[in-house]
C-alpha cells in the first residue's frame, strides 16, 4: 500500500513537471471583494503577464474563510506552482498546509499579513503595520500638542479574532500616541485613562457606525478616532456628524491609502491615513517566485526586519513637524482601488 | 393574534409525562391544569408574550447593570436605529419561516438593491425616484426568482436562497466594483437615498425615519398577515401544505407571492440602509441573513412554519440589540456579545418546542 501511493505520489510529480511549460505561480487573497486584494491582484497580474509566468488566483469568501484558502493551497500543490503569493485569512490556521506546500518544494510568501511565527512562510512581504499605526499616531499626538494629555481616544479595531493585522495597527497607534500598550498583541490590555474604549466594525462603514455609536454612548467627547481602516473611518464620521460633532472637533486617523480613503483625507473628513502598496507587494512577489524557479534563491527580508517590508507613507493636508508625510494630491496618485 | 391551529398540538406522547412531572410537582390530586400547563397554554395562545417578557427584563437588567447611559431616551433610540435595517430583513424573514422556509439571500438583496440604486442615481446620473422604484422592482424579481425555483422546480428553500445568495452577493460585487459610494456623492447627486437617515427628535430621543418605517413595515405585514385572505392562505399553507391544497388554497402561487413581497421589502430596507450607513458600501451586512434568523428565532416564530407572529421577529431584533448595547456599554469584550446571542438563539429555540408540546 505505501509503495502503491509513493508510485503514484512519483507518477502525479512525473506529470507536473511536463506539463510545467512555463512556471506557475498562485496567489491567494482573503477575498475578491475589498479593493485592496483587487489592486493585489491587478499587481500581480501584469507583472506574470509580463514575465511570462502563469498565474493561478484564489481567493475566500470573505476575512476570515479558512477552508476555502486552505483548498486554494493544496490545489495549488496539485497543480504544481512553484510558488505561493498567499494573504493569509487567519495567521496561525494555516500554517499546517502551507508548511506541507513548502515540503513540495513550493516557495511561500505572505502578502499583506504576516503568519504566526512569521518563518511559517519562506519570506513575508508586508506593510509595517505597527509603523503604520505609529505614524498616524505620532501624528495625532503632535497635531493635539499639549491637548494630547486629556484626550479622549476611541479605537475601532477590525473583528474578534484580533488577528495579527489590527493588534499591530492598534497597539503602533497607541504607542505612536505616547502610551504603554502591555502586551503587544492583546487589543485593550492598556490602562491609560485617556483610552474611552474599543469595538469591532468589520472593517466597513456599517460595523464603524455602529461602533462608534456605541463608543459616544460611553463618553460623548471623544476626541481621537482610530480606525482600522478607511471605511470604517468613513462609518464613523456618520455617526459623529449625527451626534453634532464637527470635523474640527475631533480626529480621525485611519490606515490603508485606498482612492476613496484619500478623497476623504483631501475633503477634511479623515485627518491623516497611512498609506500602504498592494501593487508593488504583490508585483515583488511574483519576482520573487521567478527568482526561485530560475536557480532557487530566495528573497531577503528588510535589515533589522522579519520580513520585506514594502512601505508606507503617512497621508494628510496638514502637516506636522517631527512626521514625514506627503499631501492628499500625491496620496491621490499612489492610491489603490 | 394567531388563531390556527398547530398541527403537534395533541399528538399525545410527550406532553402527556410533563402533565404527570408537573402534577407531582404541584402535588394536585385533581385532573385540573397545574400552574405550568396553564402557563404552556397561556404561552401557546400568544406567540409573542416570550419575546416581550424578555425584551422587558433585559431592559431592566441592563438599566441596573449598565446604569443611566444605557436607559437614557438618546440611547434607547440608538438600539431602535440601530436594529432598524436588520429588523426590516427580519420581517421578511419572517414571512418565509412562517411558510415553512428560510431565506438565506435577504441581506444579499437588500446590498444588491442599494448598490443598484446607488449606481443608477449617484454614478450614471438617473433621477433618483426612478432609481429607487428600480431597486424595488429588482427586489421583486429577485424574490419572485426564488420563489419560482421553490415552487416550480421545487427546490427546497435552503438550498434555492443559499444559491441565491452567492448569485446576488457576486452581482453586488461585480455593480460595485467592491467600491463604496462615499456619503459626500450621494449627498451632492442623489440626497434622496439618504431619506430614511432623517430624524425627528423628541425630547432626548432621536427618531430616524428608517425606524419609523420598520415599525410601519411590520404594522402592515401584521395587518395583511392577520386580516386578510391572503395571511390565511400564509399561515394555512406554513402549517400544513396538504391540508391547505386541499382546502382549495393554491399554495404555489401563495409561496411565489410571499417570496416575492420579502424581496420587495428587502429591497426597501436596501434603501434605508443607505440612510443608516451613509454611504453605500457592499462589504456591509454580510451576515444580515443570520442576524434576521436570528431575529426571527428569538422572536418566537416557529421555524416549522404556521405559527407565531411577525410582531415577535421586531421584538426578537430589538433584544439582540438591547443586549449588543447593554454589554457594551457594561465594558464586555465583544466576544461574550456573541456568546451570549447564541445562547439567546438556542434558549428561544428549546422554549418553541415545549411550547409546541402542548395541547390545544
Amino acid at each position: 500500500m505505501k509503495r502503491l501511493l509513493a508510485t503514484s505520489a512519483l507518477v502525479l510529480a512525473g506529470t507536473a513537471t511536463m506539463a510545467m511549460a512555463e512556471t506557475k505561480a498562485c496567489l491567494i487573497t482573503k477575498t475578491d471583494t475589498n479593493p485592496f486584494f483587487v489592486k493585489m491582484k491587478e499587481g500581480a497580474t501584469a507583472k506574470a503577464e509580463e514575465m511570462g509566468i502563469e498565474l493561478m488566483t484564489f481567493a475566500g469568501k470573505i476575512d476570515g474563510d479558512v477552508e476555502s484558502q486552505v483548498a486554494a493551497v493544496e490545489s495549488c500543490i496539485a497543480a504544481g506552482a512553484k510558488g505561493i503569493l498567499i494573504t493569509p485569512t487567519d495567521s496561525r490556521a494555516l500554517a499546517p498546509v502551507v508548511t506541507e506546500a513548502r515540503e513540495n518544494g513550493l516557495l511561500v510568501i505572505a502578502l499583506d499579513t504576516p503568519f504566526e511565527p512569521a518563518d511559517v512562510a519562506d519570506a513575508t512581504f508586508a506593510t509595517d503595520n505597527f509603523r503604520a499605526g505609529e505614524l498616524i499616531g505620532m501624528w495625532a499626538r503632535r497635531k493635539l500638542g499639549d491637548d494630547a494629555a486629556n484626550a479622549r481616544i476611541a479605537l475601532l479595531d477590525l473583528n474578534a479574532s484580533e488577528v495579527s493585522v489590527d493588534y499591530l495597527r492598534d497597539g503602533g497607534f497607541l504607542q505612536g500616541f505616547g502610551i504603554d500598550i502591555k502586551d503587544p498583541t492583546d487589543i485593550g490590555d492598556e490602562d491609560d485613562p485617556r483610552i474611552v474604549g474599543h469595538d469591532v466594525t468589520n472593517g466597513n462603514e456599517e460595523g464603524g457606525r455602529k461602533a462608534m455609536e456605541n463608543l459616544l454612548q460611553i463618553d460623548p467627547n471623544i476626541n481621537v478616532v482610530y480606525t482600522i481602516n478607511e471605511p470604517a473611518a468613513a462609518g464613523a464620521w456618520e455617526a459623529l456628524k449625527a451626534a453634532g460633532r464637527s470635523a474640527d472637533d475631533v480626529i480621525i486617523v485611519s490606515v490603508d491609502g485606498g482612492c476613496p480613503g484619500v478623497r476623504n483625507v483631501a475633503e477634511g473628513i479623515i485627518d491623516a491615513t497611512a498609506q500602504q502598496y498592494p501593487l508593488r507587494m504583490a508585483a515583488l512577489g511574483v519576482e520573487a517566485i521567478a527568482k526561485w524557479a530560475e536557480d532557487g534563491s530566495k528573497p531577503a527580508p528588510t535589515p533589522g526586519k522579519d520580513f520585506f517590508d514594502t512601505g508606507v507613507a503617512l497621508v494628510t493636508d496638514q502637516p506636522v513637524d517631527g512626521v514625514e508625510s506627503i499631501d492628499s494630491a500625491k496620496g491621490l496618485e499612489l492610491c489603490w482601488g | 393574534m394567531n388563531d390556527v391551529p398547530d398541527r403537534q398540538a395533541g399528538t399525545g406522547g410527550p406532553e402527556a409525562g410533563l402533565a404527570v412531572a408537573a402534577e407531582l410537582v404541584a402535588d394536585f390530586g385533581s385532573r385540573r391544569r397545574s400552574p405550568v400547563e396553564r402557563i404552556q397554554h397561556i404561552l401557546h395562545d400568544n406567540p409573542t408574550l416570550v419575546p416581550v417578557i424578555v425584551l422587558l427584563l433585559s431592559l431592566a437588567a441592563f438599566g441596573i447593570i449598565a446604569g443611566e447611559r444605557f436607559f437614557s431616551p438618546f440611547n434607547l433610540s440608538l438600539i431602535l436605529q440601530q436594529v432598524s435595517i436588520i429588523g426590516m430583513l427580519a420581517a421578511a424573514q419572517s414571512l418565509i419561516i412562517l411558510t415553512a422556509g428560510i431565506d438565506l439571500s435577504v441581506a444579499a438583496i437588500m446590498v444588491l438593491m442599494s448598490v443598484i440604486m446607488g449606481n443608477l442615481a449617484v454614478n450614471m446620473g438617473v433621477p433618483t425616484p426612478i432609481a429607487i422604484v428600480a431597486g424595488f422592482a429588482g427586489g421583486a424579481a429577485a424574490g419572485l426568482l426564488n420563489g419560482i425555483l421553490v415552487t416550480r422546480v421545487k427546490l427546497p428553500p435552503f438550498i434555492t436562497t443559499l444559491g441565491t445568495w452567492n448569485v446576488f452577493f457576486a452581482l453586488n460585487l461585480w455593480l460595485s466594483g467592491a467600491q463604496s459610494i462615499r456619503s459626500q456623492d450621494i449627498d451632492a447627486h442623489a440626497p434622496l437615498l439618504k431619506f430614511f437617515g432623517e430624524a425627528a427628535r423628541i425630547g432626548g430621543a432621536k427618531i430616524t425615519f428608517g425606524v419609523i418605517l420598520m415599525v410601519l413595515i411590520f404594522l402592515v405585514l401584521w395587518y395583511m398577515l392577520n386580516h386578510t385572505a391572503w395571511g390565511r392562505h400564509v399561515y394555512a399553507v406554513g402549517d400544513d401544505p396538504e391540508a391547505a391544497e386541499l382546502s382549495g388554497i393554491r399554495t404555489g402561487r401563495v409561496l411565489i407571492s410571499v417570496y416575492a413581497l420579502a424581496g420587495l421589502v428587502c429591497a426597501i430596507a436596501g434603501w434605508a440602509a443607505i440612510g443608516r450607513v451613509g454611504s453605500i458600501s457592499p462589504q456591509s451586512f454580510y451576515e444580515g441573513n443570520l442576524q434576521s434568523i436570528t431575529a426571527v428565532v428569538i422572536g418566537g416564530i416557529s421555524l416549522f412554519g404556521g405559527r407565531g407572529s411577525i410582531l415577535g421577529a421586531l421584538f426578537g431584533a430589538l433584544i439582540v440589540g438591547v443586549f449588543q448595547s447593554g454589554l457594551r456599554i457594561a465594558g464586555v469584550d465583544v466576544l461574550w456579545q456573541v456568546f451570549a446571542i447564541g445562547w439567546l438563539i438556542i434558549i428561544a429555540v428549546a422554549i418553541d418546542q415545549w411550547i409546541r408540546r402542548v395541547s390545544a
